[in-house]
C-alpha cells in the first residue's frame, strides 16, 4: 500500500477533524456520514495510523482542566553558552518542551507543573543554574481556534 | 472545572487514544470496571464543560504537506485586543492564539499566533494577511521560527510511559500550551 493518501482516506481525515461521537457506535455513526462501512473505517483509521498520517485520534484535552499550570518561557541565550543551556533547561523534569528560534530570545519553552506557585520557583531554579534571566509569558487570554488541515 | 478520580481515570485511559475496535467506549469502560453508559455520560458532561475540547482525528500536517510554521507576534493597542484575537484564532491556518504580557523593552508583542503552511514563503503570505487584518491597531510585528527541537514531552496526566504510545517523529508543533 502506497503513503499517499487516497480520496476516502482524505475524505475522512478532513472529516473526522471535525470531530467523533460519544455514542455506543460512533465509527458506525462516524461512517455512515462517509459513505463507507464500519470496518472499513477501522481499517482504514488503523492504516493510517501505522503510516503516520494521522498523529492521534481520541479526546483532546485542555491541560488546564486536567490540572495543573504552564507558562511559556524565554532567555537570550549567548551562542558561545547555548549547548550548556540547553542541557540546563532541559534537565528539569517541567521544562514539557523547549525550541531554539531564530530571535534575540532564543530559547522558547513551556514549563508543566502541578501548581502555580510551582512556576515561579522552577523559573527562578534555571535563572540561577544558567545565570540568565528567564521571561515569563502567562497565557492571559485564548481565543478559540478552528485550525483545520486541508488534506 | 472539578474533575473526580472517576474522570481522572477516564482522561488517564483515554488521552493516548481510543481504541479502533466498534464500541470504543465500552472496551474503555471494562478496563475500567465501569459501564460503558457511564463512560458515554461522563466523557459528553467533560465535553459539555471543555475539559474535553473535542474528540477528533489530528492528521500529520507534516506529512500532509505543511511543513513550515512561525510564532507570529503582535503588538497589538490594549484597548482593541481582546476583541482582535477572536478574528485571528479563527483563521483556519492558525492553530494557538493567545494573549500574553509584553516584557518591554526586548518584547513588545502581546499576541501570539502560531501559523501554519506549506512552505515558509506561504507562511509569510499569511502573515502579511494578519498584518492586514490588524491593521492600524497593530504598531508592529515579528515572527520566530523555530530552528531545532530541544525538548518535547508531551503535556499528561501522569508521566508513565505507555506500550501504546510512540514519539512522535516529525517536527510537529505544539509549543504553547502555556
Amino acid at each position: 500500500m502506497t503513503d499517499e493518501p487516497d480520496a476516502t482516506d482524505r475524505a475522512i481525515l478532513n472529516a473526522l477533524q471535525e470531530g467523533f461521537p460519544i455514542s455506543p457506535r460512533p465509527f458506525a455513526e462516524a461512517a455512515t456520514a462517509l459513505g463507507i462501512t464500519e470496518s472499513e473505517l477501522i481499517e482504514r483509521l488503523r492504516s493510517l495510523r501505522e503510516r503516520r498520517l494521522i498523529t492521534r485520534f481520541g479526546p483532546f484535552y485542555d491541560a488546564a482542566a486536567m490540572g495543573g499550570a504552564f507558562c511559556l518561557c524565554a532567555m537570550a541565550v549567548p551562542d558561545a553558552d547555548f549547548e550548556r543551556a540547553v542541557e540546563q533547561v532541559n534537565t528539569h523534569p517541567e521544562v514539557a518542551h523547549n525550541y531554539a528560534r531564530d530571535h534575540a530570545l532564543n530559547m522558547w519553552f513551556v514549563l508543566a507543573c502541578e501548581a502555580e506557585s510551582d512556576i515561579a520557583r522552577v523559573a527562578r531554579q534555571i535563572e540561577d543554574d544558567c545565570g540568565l534571566p528567564v521571561l515569563l509569558f502567562p497565557k492571559l487570554k485564548e481565543f478559540f481556534v478552528r485550525f483545520r488541515v486541508a488534506a | 472545572m472539578r474533575l473526580d478520580t472517576t474522570d481522572r481515570a477516564l482522561i488517564e485511559a483515554t488521552q493516548a487514544g481510543l481504541p479502533l475496535v466498534p464500541a470504543p467506549y465500552s472496551d474503555i469502560a471494562a478496563r475500567l470496571g465501569m459501564s460503558e453508559a457511564e463512560v458515554i455520560a461522563r466523557m459528553q458532561a467533560m465535553q459539555a464543560r471543555g475539559v474535553i475540547r473535542r474528540v477528533a482525528v489530528a492528521p500529520n500536517h507534516y506529512a500532509l504537506g505543511m511543513r513550515a510554521n512561525g510564532m507570529s507576534v503582535w503588538d497589538v493597542d490594549d484597548s482593541t485586543a481582546e476583541a482582535l484575537g477572536p478574528r485571528v484564532g479563527a483563521l483556519d491556518y492558525v492553530s494557538h492564539c493567545y494573549l500574553r504580557p509584553r516584557a518591554r523593552p526586548v518584547w513588545p508583542y502581546n499576541l501570539f499566533a502560531m501559523i501554519h503552511g506549506a512552505t515558509r514563503a506561504q507562511v509569510e503570505e499569511k502573515r502579511a494577511e494578519i498584518a492586514a487584518l490588524l491593521g492600524a491597531d497593530c504598531a508592529q510585528n515579528d515572527i520566530l521560527y523555530s530552528t531545532r527541537i530541544l525538548k518535547k514531552t508531551g503535556l499528561r496526566l501522569r508521566q508513565k510511559p505507555r506500550a501504546d504510545q510512540q514519539p512522535d517523529p516529525y517536527p510537529a508543533p505544539q509549543p504553547e500550551q502555556g
